[in-house]
């Protein structure tokens, strides 16, 4: 018995030492990361436009860009992924309809992103001909990021009491009606994280991008918020290089002198925006719940 | 004894009724929207792939299993370069590699979660394995390139680019895919399992050995294929530590290809409409058909187990 | 006055064909969840103004019988008879069932407030229909509340939260807002079975206040309370009704004896 309980415990430190591994590996990484790039961002950093040649480039261009995409991405996808959800948790039956419904989204979430942003080349760069462009890159965004929200905000749906639903049915009022002024807005804060923590993971999105945003990042006017005109940030044709792209483009192809800087500093801006993200999605989560259900 | 006027505005159809039937409509048209979206991808990749062998007619023994990846030239004995055999072994070798490093480590770390500390579980690692699938993939790969090459180049030797470099980078990345779906798979083993072995006198790893995780496997099965999925499916962060030579891997300390690494760089590089990128859109198709066949042996996997969930 | 004992034992009241304010029946009322017969034929009389209780043991099919009421069992059950609201059957094709709801409305078992303002809980459905001078929501809440005895206590919070209230009152308003809309029927499933005594007697005693205006018909597993609070009573058992009678009759000589076993508290 004593071999027994000797091996048991030599096998709980060995479990011990595995998890206090794998703590460390993320330790160094976000270590790596701050500690390498922080001290390379400034607010010159982060609002000057890149330079290709010479050092002292910025990231303001591609900063704003993928925010922009990250906006335009999230406002085209809510809409869908909340239809589809009602759909999928008030209204769907279990038959083979349904069956068929979810495998597709189950397959369309794991699709290696590359492939995704190879689709949308092919149907918004080169058949609509939107060319490398800031709507090809939301709408590309949008289809990467509908089953996961799509998944979100369903489980949100799911977990309002279903005595909620059936107090609106007694008032009269039809399922739709109950779904979007009952139970939509008791799912509101679930549905908002959901958002705020897909949001994290489009910002950092770059295979998808490559081929239909683009990757170059023209300068932009920041005076002319016109968006029929070329050079105006707000502009929905033109290319857009994002940040993570960014960060791919010049460890592939970069040439500047302060490769190395500018690439640390990206990928801490890029690493902190998903933090805060990560971070904001749980807190104003519950502070939405609170203001909901208490003395407000 | 019916009262008409009731009996008239209880037939009545009313507004309510007509912004049901509009409503549950609009929901259905996004549903399919997102199943149109699907068919499409599948469809446009099919096509453009299949180019490759009916518009070009490249034969398919020769894509897959030439060695040399050269569209436009021909090999020593006459076949068309259009061998995608280095990439496929490439992405295999560091999909495989990197899941067989991985889930010791991941299910170690699972089992410490579960079985061993809940609570620092919960309250360190579960944030620790969130933070980690949070890190894109573009920093994993800078951080490979800035930090594992330099690393596998002085302890291995060679230009530190190679299949090493990839497997260690990818063995992070899909680390926390396996951790996570392997804690749910051990949480959904019956308490009454571990009480029982412990009440007849089993130490706790015997317990964890031979009770749990033998309960737990169609589910940490299913997180070992999904980290394989996704690592097959990794774009940037192998493309910017493997090398991209299309050469067949020979050692794991030299430059090598994946499918994925060679679509990345060599999309920009060719003309539509070329044979050069239709092979690149069979690559691609490669790729749509691997993803699926890991869907695939997902499902299976699934419906074997009984406690996966 | 009449005998019914077909099949086996029952004895259903039926009232004086002359009596003109029937304000629901139910004729030949059968319930089936899938093929399984949860309500056996059921022929049932309410009377305009007044409280009738539906009393049995769990699984009786009491709630299945009031909530097909008003068509809330339409999703998981197939209802087939006739049941008539003011002599319309609305248990027909082509019948707006929103309306129905609208006339005959539900207190359910748990309070379930909506995650809204008490103001806004109670003038929802009133919204929703294109409702929105304040004077007119303003002067609704104030009834309701009043109406359902809660008021007084809540008169000075109305934009708190519903659902941070406490059981009993949550219930009430969960009451004002089914009175909201006017209706002529309420139907309560076991109002008061998660609540304290003093709420439930506070409840009973605004359900007896509603009376002269409402027709009531209030599901109940406690037999003291559908003794104290009906005027007419249905026992139902394995998802039949057994007996029908005014409720002094069912507790001091019921007809029936499985009724007497069970008002006894023989089984149950």
């Amino acid at each position: 018995m004593n071999r027994v309980q000797k091996q048991s415990q030599i096998a709980i430190i060995v479990l011990k030492a595995i998890a206090g591994f794998v703590v460390l590996i993320l330790a160094f990484l976000i270590g790596y990361i701050f500690i390498t790039g922080l001290p390379n961002v400034s607010w010159k950093f982060l609002t000057s436009p890149a330079k290709a040649f010479s050092s002292g480039g910025g990231i303001g261009v591609q900063l704003f860009n993928s925010f922009y995409l990250l906006i335009l991405a999230m406002l085209i996808s809510l809409p869908i992924a909340l239809g589809a959800s009602i759909y999928l948790n008030e209204y769907a039956k279990d038959n083979w309809f349904t069956s068929m419904i979810r495998t597709s989204i189950e397959i369309l979430s794991s699709l290696p992103s590359v492939v995704v942003g190879l689709f949308g080349f092919l149907l918004f760069v080169v058949h609509y001909n939107f060319g490398f462009s800031i709507i090809s890159g939301a709408l590309t965004l949008t289809i990467f990021n509908l089953p996961l929200l799509t998944r979100n905000i369903e489980e949100s749906l799911a977990s309002v009491a279903d005595d909620q639903r059936q107090g609106g049915l007694g008032l009269g009022l039809s399922k739709y009606e109950t779904i979007i002024h009952i139970v939509v807005p008791a799912a509101l804060p679930g549905i908002i994280s959901g958002v705020i923590l897909c949001s994290g993971r489009v910002f950092g999105e770059a295979a998808a991008l490559i081929y239909t945003a683009g990757q170059s990042a023209p300068a932009l006017n920041f005076g002319d918020w016109n968006p029929f005109n070329i050079d105006s940030p707000l502009s929905p044709l033109r290319p857009a290089e994002t940040l993570a792209v960014h960060i791919w483009k010049i460890n592939s192809e970069g040439i500047m002198p302060d490769l190395t800087q500018v690439s640390s500093g990206s990928a801490a801006v890029l690493v902190l925006a998903i933090l805060i993200f990560n971070l904001s999605a749980r807190y104003i989560g519950r502070k939405v719940f609170e203001k909901m259900t208490s003395m407000n | 004894m019916q009262d008409q006027k009731l009996a008239k505005q209880l037939f009545k159809k009313s507004k309510t009724a007509r912004y049901e039937r509009f409503g549950r409509f609009l929901c259905l048209c996004a549903l399919l929207l997102i199943m149109a979206i699907v068919i499409g991808i599948i469809l446009f990749i099919a096509t453009k792939g299949m180019s490759t062998f009916l518009k070009d007619h490249i034969s398919m023994k020769d894509f897959f299993t030439g060695t040399l990846w050269n569209p436009g030239t021909k090999t020593p004995d006459g076949h068309a370069a259009v061998g995608a055999l280095p990439m496929i072994l490439g992405s295999f070798l560091v999909t495989i590699l990197a899941a067989v490093i991985s889930t010791p480590f991941a299910i170690g770390t699972a089992v410490y979660m579960t079985e061993i500390s809940p609570k620092r579980g919960a309250k360190i690692l579960q944030p620790v394995t969130e933070l980690l699938v949070g890190i894109p993939s573009v920093v994993y790969g800078f951080i490979g390139l800035s930090v594992v090459v330099p690393f596998v180049r002085n302890v291995f030797g060679g230009s530190g680019f190679g299949i090493l470099s990839g497997t260690f980078v990818l063995f992070v990345m899909i680390l926390p895919t396996i951790v996570s779906m392997t804690v749910d798979s051990l949480k959904s083993v019956p308490t009454y399992y571990r009480q029982a072995s412990l009440a007849l006198g089993a130490t706790k790893w015997q317990t964890i050995w031979k009770v749990v995780l033998r309960a737990a496997t169609p589910g940490i099965l299913t997180a070992v294929v999904f980290g394989m999925a996704r690592a097959f499916g990794e774009a940037l962060a192998v493309q910017m530590v493997i090398g991209n030579a299309s050469l067949m891997p020979h050692n794991l300390i030299s430059p090598a290809s994946t499918l994925t690494s060679v679509l990345t760089a060599g999309m920009g590089n060719t003309v539509m409409g070329s044979m050069q990128n239709d092979a690149l859109w069979s690559l691609a198709l490669v790729l749509l058909v691997m993803s699926l066949l890991f869907n695939l042996l997902v499902h299976f996997i699934g419906r074997k187990g009984a406690f996966s969930k | 006055m009449q005998f019914d004992t077909n099949n086996h034992e029952r004895f259903i009241y039926h009232f004086d064909p002359e009596e003109n304010d029937i304000d629901m029946q139910t004729k030949d009322l059968e319930i089936y969840y899938g093929k399984n017969l949860a309500m056996h034929q059921a022929d049932i009389q309410f009377k305009k103004n007044t409280i009738t209780a539906l009393i049995g043991p769990s699984g009786s099919g009491k709630s299945t019988f009031l909530r097909s009421l008003n068509r809330m069992n339409d999703d998981v059950a197939t209802v087939k008879g006739q049941i008539l609201y003011k002599g319309v059957n609305i248990n027909q094709p082509g019948i707006d069932v929103y309306e129905v709801r609208r006339r005959i409305g539900m207190v359910f078992q748990r309070p379930n407030p909506f995650a809204k303002s008490i103001y806004d809980n109670v003038t929802f459905a009133l919204q929703r229909r294109g409702i929105h001078d304040k004077k007119v929501l303003d002067e609704v809440v104030e009834t309701t509340l009043k109406q359902a005895a809660v008021w007084d206590q809540v008169k000075d919070s109305l934009h708190k939260s519903a659902q941070s209230l406490s059981g009993g009152q949550a219930q009430r308003v969960c009451i004002a807002r089914a009175l909201a809309v006017k209706p002529d029927v309420l139907l309560l499933d076991e109002p008061a079975s998660a609540l304290d005594p003093v709420s439930t007697s506070q409840l009973e005693q605004t359900l007896r206040e509603l009376k002269p205006n409402y027709t009531i018909i209030i599901v109940t597993h406690n037999m003291q309370q559908a003794a104290r609070l009906s005027d007419y009573t249905v026992f139902f058992n394995l998802g039949e009704a057994i007996e029908y009678n005014k409720t002094r009759k069912i507790f001091t000589r019921p007809k029936i004896k499985l009724t007497d076993d069970y008002v006894s508290g023989n089984f149950g």
